[in-house]
């Protein structure tokens, strides 16, 4: 029994069910938001100190042993995305405060909120495969809501294809895993790696494999599947973009890195041309269509669909090297990304609109601003020193050595093309006179109602994140070397596979291989009771 | 009966994404209620379909007397359910909304935040 893996799951439920508790007191929401967010970092980097320390920590839940009852487990993958999940939690709480609307928090803002970062953190750390499928619906439910909250035009027409094509997703992961019991008999994830391994389907096992691929690539924004984000993410408000922008897709990621490691390691050579083929059409189509647009948020939205087609190059070229970079692009971008959405609620907060050709000159009055927006778009396009350069350069690297030069040109290519559109960004929104059409006086920000502090409370979040992007880059050895643990951890199953099962590994292996339609009663106590 | 299940499931996938293929978003919720169910049955078949066998333990012993029926996927299909049932729920209310605000059963006249 270890509390400690279940308590980041536990933190943002309990204070979701809180804040409901106080649903007609918008102040007692704000602080429980907050405080709560607070509270999952500190349990986060408590979970992140143990696993650094012990490689696994494991809980198995009411103490059924494993794998029988459900399994809760922090590798160090799991632990630094749940570290970073409630880092941006953290950071979008802070910034909602200022920037939700009086509505949107008499709606259960905050509540959802602390739901969706619960089933972020619980898809991490779940070693179920069917509680995964929990979780993300967790997520799911609560990303709905969040992103019609308002119910405008735009909203409703992103959300029904959001729901759409994420729903499609879910019951195809439904799917797959109601085949995956009929193969081997088991949820428990760690237990079906063993028993795929010595399954006489070796075929059905590659179906499987291509149908989690398909799902989490649905819900991770990949080529052909990503239509739903641009037409979505850029209409919520912009504190939802922005959580949206660092977590959702990237959980969708993490599935795939988690799923494919761990069960269907196998199938690998059967699925490395697809996965390496859909990176870089992903990595292309999304920097192309932000080329096309003109307004604030398209133009990034866009950017995570070109973003995760790096991490999905880590996964394909599948060698130590590139999982480590895959997964420093996970961490690099859902920083970056996260910030860059918040600067552009706060260049919309002080020019009154997302369109490219009617801001201008901010610059010039908000030095600080465009000194943040800087560091987080050049470290998006993978200029040295800055945290993006580091993922880039170990894929780059990977995939030479890998011999896939053709996808490294085109990942090489792509960062120009990413410079591009945040040029074109800077130009038109920083750099450039602010047009004379636009009538929105620089001041709007001291006329609403919570003038000057609600627009500190903007900046604090994008400085603390703009700053973590230069960090990431200055002090990258470190982080490196936690990569490449992380690598080593999910190349090596076997280590994941003895955290959950125990003792019991070696010989439930022989008996996996001497009979390998063994029922699932297996492994209790048999006999009768005294 | 697996068979025979097999092949009402395969319809049901079918006829779900035909109907969520439509331009209609009603036809499009109606895809999903038989997409979900689908899933549910396809779980419910592929664990084995066993007669007369309920998974019940006499009180002396640990392990129940010969091949039951396995009780875990009617647990997972349970969850299943209410996530489906949760979600369609939302779904509903979404397109009523969505029809409200668009006046319009289409999704070829919800094309503004595409590009």
């Amino acid at each position: 029994m270890n509390p400690d893996v279940a308590l980041p799951v536990l933190l943002p439920l309990l204070s979701g069910a809180v804040s409901l508790l106080f649903w007609r007191s918008r102040a007692l929401q704000r602080f429980v938001a907050v405080a709560g967010m607070l509270g999952l970092f500190v349990v986060s980097v408590r979970l992140f100190l143990l696993t650094l320390e012990n490689g696994y920590v494991t809980m198995q839940v009411g103490n059924w042993p494993a794998p029988f009852g459900i399994t809760f487990i922090a590798d160090m993958f799991s632990a630094v995305m749940v570290l970073l999940a409630s880092m941006i939690g953290l950071a979008i709480g802070v910034y909602s405060l200022a920037t939700t609307g009086r509505g949107h928090e008499a709606f259960g803002y905050y509540p959802l909120m602390h739901l969706l970062l619960a089933g972020c953190v619980g898809a991490f750390l779940t070693g179920d495969i069917f509680n995964l499928y929990v979780w993300f619906e967790v997520m799911l439910v609560a990303s709905f809501a969040l992103l019609i909250l308002g119910s405008e035009r735009a909203q409703m027409e992103g959300a029904i294809k959001y729901v759409t094509l994420n729903l499609l997703a879910s019951v195809i992961f439904l799917t797959a895993t109601g085949l995956t019991y009929g193969l081997v008999g088991t949820l428990n994830m760690a237990d079906i790696a063993l028993r795929l391994d010595a399954s006489e389907h070796q075929g059905m096992v590659e179906v499987l494999a291509v149908m989690y691929m398909v799902a989490f690539g649905i819900k991770a924004a990949a080529f052909p599947l990503f239509f739903w984000l641009p037409a979505s993410y850029h209409t919520p408000p912009v504190a939802v973009s922005a959580l949206f922008a660092g977590l959702l897709t990237k959980v969708g990621v993490y599935a795939l890195f988690r799923v494919l490691t761990l069960l269907f390691d196998q199938s690998m050579d059967y699925l490395q041309p697809i996965l390496l083929w859909g990176a870089a059409f992903t990595m292309v189509t999304g920097v192309l269509g932000a080329a096309a647009q003109y307004e604030f948020r398209r133009i990034l939205s866009f950017h995570i669909v070109s973003q995760i087609g790096y991490m999905l190059l880590g996964l394909a070229l599948y060698t130590p090297l590139a999982i480590a970079g895959g997964v420093f692009a996970v961490m690099h971008n859902i920083v970056v990304k996260t910030n860059l959405f918040l600067i552009s609620g706060v260049a919309h907060r002080l020019q009154g609109t997302y369109r490219l050709k009617r801001m201008g000159g901010l610059s010039r009055r908000h030095p600080w601003l465009a000194a943040a927006f800087f560091l987080s778009a050049f470290s998006l396009a993978g200029l040295p020193p800055l945290s993006g350069f580091f993922a880039k350069f170990m894929l780059v690297r990977a995939g030479i050595e890998a011999g896939a030069y053709v996808v490294t040109g085109i990942a090489l290519l792509v960062g120009l093309m990413t410079l591009y559109s945040m040029v074109k960004i800077w130009n038109e929104v920083f750099w450039k006179k602010l047009p004379d059409d636009n009538n929105v006086p620089d001041n709007t920000a001291a006329t609403e109602s919570n003038g000057r502090l609600g627009l500190a409370l903007m900046y604090l979040p994008v400085m603390v994140l703009a700053l973590g992007t230069l960090l990431i880059g200055v002090f990258a050895e470190p982080l490196v070397r936690v990569m490449n643990m992380i690598a080593t951890q999910l190349l090596n199953s076997s280590g994941y596979i003895e955290a959950v099962l125990g003792d019991n590994v070696a010989s439930r292996t022989t008996t996996l291989l001497a009979e390998p339609k063994t029922p699932v009663g297996e492994g209790l106590a048999e006999g009768v009771a005294p | 009966m697996e068979p025979l299940m097999a092949v009402g499931i395969g319809i049901l996938y079918a006829v779900a994404i035909f109907l969520i293929l439509r331009r209609s978003i009603v036809k499009l919720v109606i895809g999903f209620v038989l997409l979900a169910n689908a899933a549910n049955l396809l779980i419910f078949t592929t664990a084995g379909m066993t007669r007369d066998a309920p998974p019940l333990i006499a009180d002396d012993r640990l392990l129940p007397a010969g091949n039951v029926a396995d009780p875990l996927p009617q647990a997972v299909v349970l969850t299943a359910i209410v996530i489906a049932f949760g979600v369609l729920a939302f779904a509903v209310v979404l397109i009523r909304r969505a029809y409200e605000i668009v006046q319009a059963d289409d999704m070829d006249q919800m094309k503004d935040t595409d590009t």
